[in-house]
């Protein structure tokens, strides 16, 4: 037993300790949680953006009178319907590495290729949660926002949105975890976030078992950090309940 | 077109207001004209299907009519180069299902769109927005959110929530019809007490004791048409409509 701890202790010196390697997941850890944050904006913005869109056009393209304004929105809803076909179609992998060697091939800024390759994949499924949300508010809130002289843009940002977010927080929150998990192909690119920090270590002591255990710890502890705080939110949310 | 339709007295003028709802055979509307003056207490009765609820949402817009024209205050609602949402705030409405905002508090209910429209300073709208609180009895409801309140405080909130802005009109969509009976009479109290402030109110219901009581004039409507109109007297007791008369023997 005791030969066992010392033989864990020399492979976690050897691992993490030897050479400063822990240098190479807390600068993996860095970058992972940058790829995600600028990655969850994007994705956010793009999916309320898309979600309005379709949300409108199914609500409205039927009563609206002819005109310009409906041609745009047709025009609209038909790119957000093809965006979402073509993003949760194809692996996210795939799309990251088609932003890489295809459309930013002359680009070095592997860390904008990343937050871009991930928040246009996240969007396609924020778009369709929120979109699930804004369907589930009753339409009398619109109605009443119109009635009181709002615009439609008004009403959806002030009225709308704000309740259909508080009822999607639980599957938003589960995007957000699949996103930074999915930060971890990052590595395909030759960027060194937490996962290819560990391979690299693989790479220089021939030992996978400390550095893989270490960033699945990471993992998990950053999504139950992340699901504590999302908890956090949705009670605070919730206030206006009763 | 304005020129004609400028009369002072006059705040909404309809003009064969037509409304075909998509997927439907028969006509919601069919050829509707009516002028509501100032201080008018307008009350529209009818069965169900009858077109009431769609003839009230035409007035704001909130149902884009198929045909017709509406004139509020000499500008024409259904000219597309009039801006509507600046109409709407001077048009207030109370719904059947309340529709208060869930997420706010009573408070961020009424004064939102004041603040939000540029109507009013925040404290202004605060200000207003306890003034009217008190006046229909639920001062100590401010600072609490809609889901607390029971059905009648709620409509008078909502009440109140489209008072706030100052409308020139109220329209009132069957406002009492989601409510306990009990609840009804402290809505129509509001109501009344608006109605004797000489406000302008065009409302939907079944209350056939409200509209005697306060209406300037009733209108029944069936099918889409405007069957007959007259003031609350001659209409109850002297209804000289066959169809109002059988009507008015199964409600009263």
């Amino acid at each position: 037993m005791t030969e066992w701890f010392a033989h864990q202790k020399a492979l976690f010196f050897l691992n993490l300790i030897d050479d400063d390697r822990w240098r190479y997941l807390a600068d993996g850890l860095v970058l992972t949680l940058e790829i995600t944050f600028f990655a969850l904006i994007l994705g956010l913005t793009i999916g309320i953006i898309i979600a309005i869109i379709r949300a409108t056009h199914d609500n409205t393209y039927d009563t609206m009178a002819p005109g310009f304004g409906k041609i745009v929105l047709k025009v609209l809803n038909i790119i957000s319907k093809v965006y979402l076909t073509v993003i949760r179609g194809t692996p996210v992998v795939v799309q990251l590495l088609i932003m890489y060697y295809i459309i930013f091939a002359t680009s070095n800024n592997k860390l904008i290729v990343a937050v871009l390759a991930f928040g246009i994949n996240s969007g396609a499924y924020v778009a369709e949660i929120v979109r699930s949300g804004i369907m589930s508010i009753d339409k009398g809130q619109m109605e009443a926002g119109r009635s009181l002289g709002f615009n439609y843009v008004q009403t959806m940002t002030g009225i709308i949105i704000p309740q259909a977010f508080k009822n999607v927080l639980p599957a938003l929150a589960n995007e957000f975890i699949t996103l930074l998990k999915e930060t971890a192909v990052s590595g395909y690119i030759a960027l060194q976030d937490l996962t290819k920090g560990a391979y690299i270590i693989i790479g220089r002591t021939y030992s996978a078992f400390m550095p893989l255990i270490a960033i699945a710890l990471v993992y998990l502890v950053l999504v139950m950090f992340f699901t504590w705080l999302v908890g956090r939110l949705e009670r605070r949310l919730r206030s206006s309940d009763h | 077109m304005t020129t004609e339709h400028n009369d002072s007295n006059v705040l909404i003028e309809v003009q064969g207001l037509e409304k075909h709802f998509k997927n439907s055979t028969v006509r919601a509307l069919n050829g509707i004209d009516v002028k509501i003056n100032k201080g008018d207490v307008v009350v529209v009765i009818g069965p169900s299907g009858s077109g009431k609820s769609t003839f009230l949402r035409c007035l704001n817009l909130l149902e884009v009519p198929t045909g017709g024209h509406i004139w509020f205050e000499g500008q024409e609602i259904t000219d597309k180069k009039n801006d509507i949402n600046k109409m709407r705030q001077k048009m207030g409405m109370v719904f059947q299902s309340f529709n208060l905002f869930p997420h706010k508090s009573v408070r961020q209910n009424i004064t939102m769109a004041p603040i939000k429209l540029g109507v009013m300073k925040k404290d202004e709208a605060n200000r207003r927005a306890e003034e009217l609180v008190e006046r229909v009895g639920l001062p100590d409801k401010i600072d609490t959110y809609p889901n607390s309140l029971s059905g009648g405080q709620k409509q008078r909130i909502a009440i109140v929530r489209a008072l706030a802005m100052n409308p020139d009109v109220m329209l009132f969509d069957e406002p009492t019809s989601a409510l306990d009976p009990e609840m009804i009479g402290e809505v129509l109290d509001v109501m009344k007490e608006l109605a004797k402030e000489g406000m302008t109110m065009v409302v939907v219901t079944h209350e056939m004791g409200f509209a005697k009581e306060v209406a300037t004039r009733v209108i029944f409507m069936e099918d889409g048409k405007i069957l007959a109109e007259d003031t609350p007297e001659e209409f109850f007791d002297n209804p000289d409509n066959e169809r109002l008369r059988s009507f008015l023997s199964k409600v009263l």
